[in-house]
């Protein structure tokens, strides 16, 4: 009994450490729909698999074999009432989790658009190696390693990789998609709240994946504009040859904004041939056709 | 003329991998020592590494697995160790450069040269003696399987001294692991071991699906089959449908690698999706055929062990059968995160989730099977028990991992890792495990000591919860998976408690270590005499321990399921058999000497040596043909040796 006591406190400290951050901490709708039915989902198998691991125990001590007051039956292999319970519990289960899982992955496709009080703002997204590259292509402005969005806006994410794949993640906020070269991904994501959010590629990149990490910044709106308009006016400006040095790989690499990007440059980057590390560049002769990734 | 092969490819500049290997050079060369000065090579030639016979194939299968195991083992805990000290600024021991080959190689060894040749050696071993038959369909076969099989498991361990393994996980996602990213050996290391074993595998499957259908005692039929038997029909269909897939696509990669081709690459039309979407095309059904028998081994284990028939054999068998298909198509589920649309994403979630319904089956009627029964407490037992408890926690968060929007925040996290290993280790090793010390006296007429084994099981489970609760945690916390260092210090209490597992699970490893040295010393008092030291219900338990080569003096006769357990029932009065000649296959080296050549194929080929790779590729095929044309293959047991035999047990 001592050891279960222990065991509950250790197992709820932890829970209560984790749910200070991360996929149980979140920080926008797509996030909250999720934790929502991570737990939903949780509590409707733990209605079987309780009393099934309880059962388990319980039938395997009280019929042990010195257990002289256990009743048994060794004949008996077959029982058709209960072999219907054991196929019916587990398919009952499923077909209500089939039903949550349905409505879920409608509700919560990475693509659809969040209805929301403001337009949203377009971020297109590159994984280089081994940082994030944020495109901000209504504002003319770029960052690095360093994702500013303003709160109750949703955010429309075009995601493509100028290397080997990647995934987007920003666990407070929700959903990660994975950024692949040659194609583009979609992702829509909304901060309620101001706050600074880690963000981190979930996809094994090379050597410098563990330092592939961003900060997520919700800022309100009113900041958001200020911070575009501070971006403008420092840093450097991010055309064909900044872009470049850009793709190079490198790890751990600071924040930084641009104060300019080349026209078209997430199309083109999209398009290009990538040749491998250190030859990200463009002007290369064949350029594959771009394509929607997924079915 | 020796290709990319340079004095370079041997790491002097790296201590650690070189100091462990001169340790496991020496090592081999002591052990290779003893035999030669103990004149044992004539023995372990004609008794084991010709041997065609199931029997010993199992064993050396079961060897194999858990050598390498032991290797599997040292990575994980490097990896462990690092994690748990490269927090915050700190950079840990192992730079990404090493990291990244350990965490790679501990993936690919775990799955193709541990927990495959775990279950097939145990499938090897009870298969046809459940089935109440001399042999497997193809006994040559087999032994080529086996010795390719060891074959890619030399290979990958070569890479720690010449070269080095593979840095892309045991995914090996292009374009990483092309050669633009990827241009040294590593990645060769990876894919041509697996090659040559796949087709090993490929051929067992085979071999099994062959022996299952064609070959079985007279009476019989498949509804009388041990559930074992069912398991391992199911897991060699699925490996005949899903071991090609991998072989195509790591063809194409490595066409893409030494040809120049554009399948998976970034440019020129490549679409590395398609490698993604094949990879799991065999990947997702590779689970299945890893578990299912060890669900096999349990369902033996908890029948016998609970005096009682299995509970519900009918849907056990079409529970087995419905994994089996339903494994097929739900491989989508390992990339939900890619971007595909809501109805694609939803159907195979719903599928995913729907493989719940026949496991969940399966563990009611183990629950069942023990309701009313006279549970005894062997280590094969515990496991038994340990694994329904530990495992309907791995179907959960595997659930949770089909829901896609849960996917979508948890897909690579720890949270991950702790789910498959939480199946893994918790059913397939566990699975293993439990059949390792239930048919061990069958194998050498001994039963393996039970209180170490007890207390390994215990060091085991407690080390698993210890080494992965932390690990579903962390991954809740967005802790992702594959980190040479970890940026957030509060992560590292659980990190350090998942070490502490890791130690704890080595404790167990130590105990069976020290089991089969106890038991082996003491093996005259715990002589198995009667063949049937569990009272088993099966047909194996049926002929002494160990087996003669031709396993059955006279052919069993099954009337029901559970035959031996009926046999015994009956109190059939011991009829003076009549004994008829028997043929058994010839030994053969046949297997030994395609895989030297396949070694050598392998090594010639990762290295671009192609003159070598061209004269041992004619090699092999040559000693196929060979193989394959011999006339004499079978030798004749006569009537009257087999009565003395069998009068002699």
């Amino acid at each position: 009994m001592r050891h279960a006591a222990h065991a509950v406190i250790l197992i709820s400290a932890a829970l209560l450490l984790a749910s200070c951050q991360g996929v149980l901490d979140p920080q926008g709708p797509i996030a909250s729909a999720e934790r929502l039915l991570l737990v939903n989902s949780t509590a409707i198998m733990l209605v079987v698999v309780i009393p099934v691991i309880v059962a388990t125990l319980a039938f395997a001590w009280w019929y042990r074999e010195s257990n002289a007051r256990a009743t048994r039956s060794l004949d008996e292999s077959y029982e058709g009432r209960v072999e219907f319970v054991t196929w019916s519990i587990p398919a009952l289960t499923v077909i209500l989790l089939g039903g949550v899982i349905w409505i879920g992955s409608h509700q919560l496709d990475p693509r659809a658009p969040i209805p929301g009080k403001s337009d949203p703002l377009r971020v297109d997204v590159v994984a280089l190696d081994w940082k994030w590259l944020f495109i901000y292509p209504d504002h003319g402005v770029a960052s690095v390693n360093q994702l500013v969005i303003p709160t109750e806006t949703p955010v429309e994410f075009r995601l493509t990789s100028a290397t080997v794949m990647n995934s987007f993640f920003v666990p407070q906020l929700g959903s990660q998609i994975y950024a692949m070269g040659g194609m583009i991904t979609h992702l829509h994501l909304l901060a309620d709240n101001p706050g600074e959010f880690p963000g981190f590629s979930a996809m094994f990149s090379g050597d410098g994946f563990s330092d592939m990490r961003f900060i997520a910044k919700a800022v309100p709106a009113r900041d958001f504009n200020a911070w575009v308009e501070q971006a403008r006016g420092t840093g450097s400006a991010l055309d064909d040859a900044g872009y470049a040095a850009l793709a190079k790989p490198s790890k751990a690499v600071p924040p930084a904004t641009y104060r300019s990007v080349a026209p078209k440059l997430f199309e083109r980057i999209l398009d290009q041939t990538t040749a491998g590390p250190g030859n990200a560049s463009f002007g290369r002769a064949w350029c594959p056709p771009s394509r929607e990734a997924g079915g | 003329m020796l290709g990319k092969l340079t004095w370079a490819a041997i790491p002097f500049n790296e201590p650690l991998p070189l100091i462990s290997m001169a340790v496991v050079l020496i090592v081999i060369l002591a052990v290779l020592g003893l035999i030669t000065v103990k004149g044992w090579w004539p023995y372990l030639w004609r008794e084991w590494i010709t041997s065609v016979d199931h029997k010993r194939i199992g064993v050396m299968y079961v060897i194999l697995g858990l050598v390498m195991l032991l290797r599997g083992y040292s990575d994980a805990i490097m990896m462990r160790t690092q994690q748990a000290i490269a927090v915050g600024d700190a950079q840990g021991y192992l730079p990404p450069d090493h990291y990244n080959q350990i965490f790679s190689a501990h993936g690919v060894i775990m799955i193709f040269f541990v927990a495959m040749p775990l279950v097939i050696g145990l499938m090897n071993f009870a298969v046809p003696l459940q089935l109440g038959v001399r042999d497997v369909a193809f006994p040559v076969l087999n032994s080529v399987s086996f010795w390719l099989t060891a074959t890619g498991a030399l290979l990958v361990n070569v890479s720690l001294v010449i070269g080095n393994f593979a840095r892309t996980s045991w995914w090996n996602y292009p374009p990483l692991s092309e050669l633009a990213f990827s241009p040294d050996v590593g990645v060769d290391y990876y894919l041509w071991p697996v090659q040559i074993s796949g087709i090993g595998t490929l051929l067992t499957g085979v071999n099994f699906v062959t022996t299952i259908l064609k070959l079985r005692a007279p009476g019989m039929t498949y509804f009388r089959m041990p559930v074992f038997c069912w398991t391992a029909l199911a897991t060699n269909l699925m490996i005949v449908a899903a071991f090609p897939v991998l072989t195509a696509t790591f063809m194409m990669l490595l066409l893409d690698r030494y040809l120049g081709m554009h399948f998976f690459t970034n440019d020129a039309g490549g679409n590395q999706m398609m490698y993604v979407s094949l990879f799991w095309v065999w990947g997702h059904p590779e689970v299945y055929i890893l578990v299912l028998p060890a669900f096999g081994v349990f369902s033996e284990v908890v029948a016998t062990f609970s005096g009682k028939g299995l509970f519900s054999y009918r849907s056990m068998v079409w529970a087995t059968l419905g994994i089996c298909v339903l494994s097929l198509m739900v491989w989508l589920h390992h990339f939900f995160t890619m971007g595909a649309g809501a109805d694609v994403n939803a159907f195979f979630g719903i599928m995913s989730s729907i493989i719940a319904v026949p496991t969940g089956v399966k563990v009611f009627n183990w629950l069942f099977t023990m309701f009313r029964g006279r549970v005894v407490f062997t280590t094969p037992m515990l496991f038994a028990v340990g694994f329904i408890v530990t495992f309907v926690i791995g179907g959960l968060t595997g659930v949770l991992l089909a829901v896609p929007p849960v996917n979508f925040v948890v897909h690579n996290s720890a949270f991950l890792v702790a789910h498959f290993h939480n199946v893994i280790i918790g059913g397939v090793v566990f699975g293993a495990l439990a059949g390792i010390n239930y048919w061990f006296p069958k194998a050498f007429g001994f039963t393996l000591d039970d209180r170490l084994g007890k207390a390994s099981f215990w060091c085991w489970l407690i080390g698993f919860w210890l080494a992965f609760a932390p690990l579903y945690v962390l991954g809740l916390m967005g802790m992702t998976r594959r980190l040479q260092h970890i940026a957030d210090p509060s992560w590292q209490p659980l990190l350090l408690v998942a070490e502490v597992g890791a130690i704890v699970i080595f404790c167990g490893v130590l105990c069976q270590i020290a089991q089969l040295y106890v038991s082996i010393r003491t093996r005259e008092q715990r002589r198995d005499v009667t063949g049937d030291p569990w009272n088993g219900r099966t047909l194996e338990w049926l002929t002494s321990s160990p087996p003669p080569a031709y396993n059955f003096a006279a052919l069993p006769k099954v009337e029901s399921i559970d035959a031996f357990w009926q046999m015994k029932r009956k109190g059939r009065a011991p009829v003076k058999p009549t004994y008829e000649a028997i043929e058994l296959p010839h030994n053969s080296p046949a297997g030994f000497v395609t895989a030297f050549f396949a070694t050598v194929l392998g090594f010639a080929l990762i290295w671009h040596i192609w003159w070598l790779a061209i004269l041992n590729f004619v090699a092999a095929i040559i000693v196929v043909l060979i193989a394959g044309w011999s006339i004499e293959r079978e030798e004749e047991i006569s009537a009257s040796e087999i009565a003395q035999m069998e009068q002699a047990r």
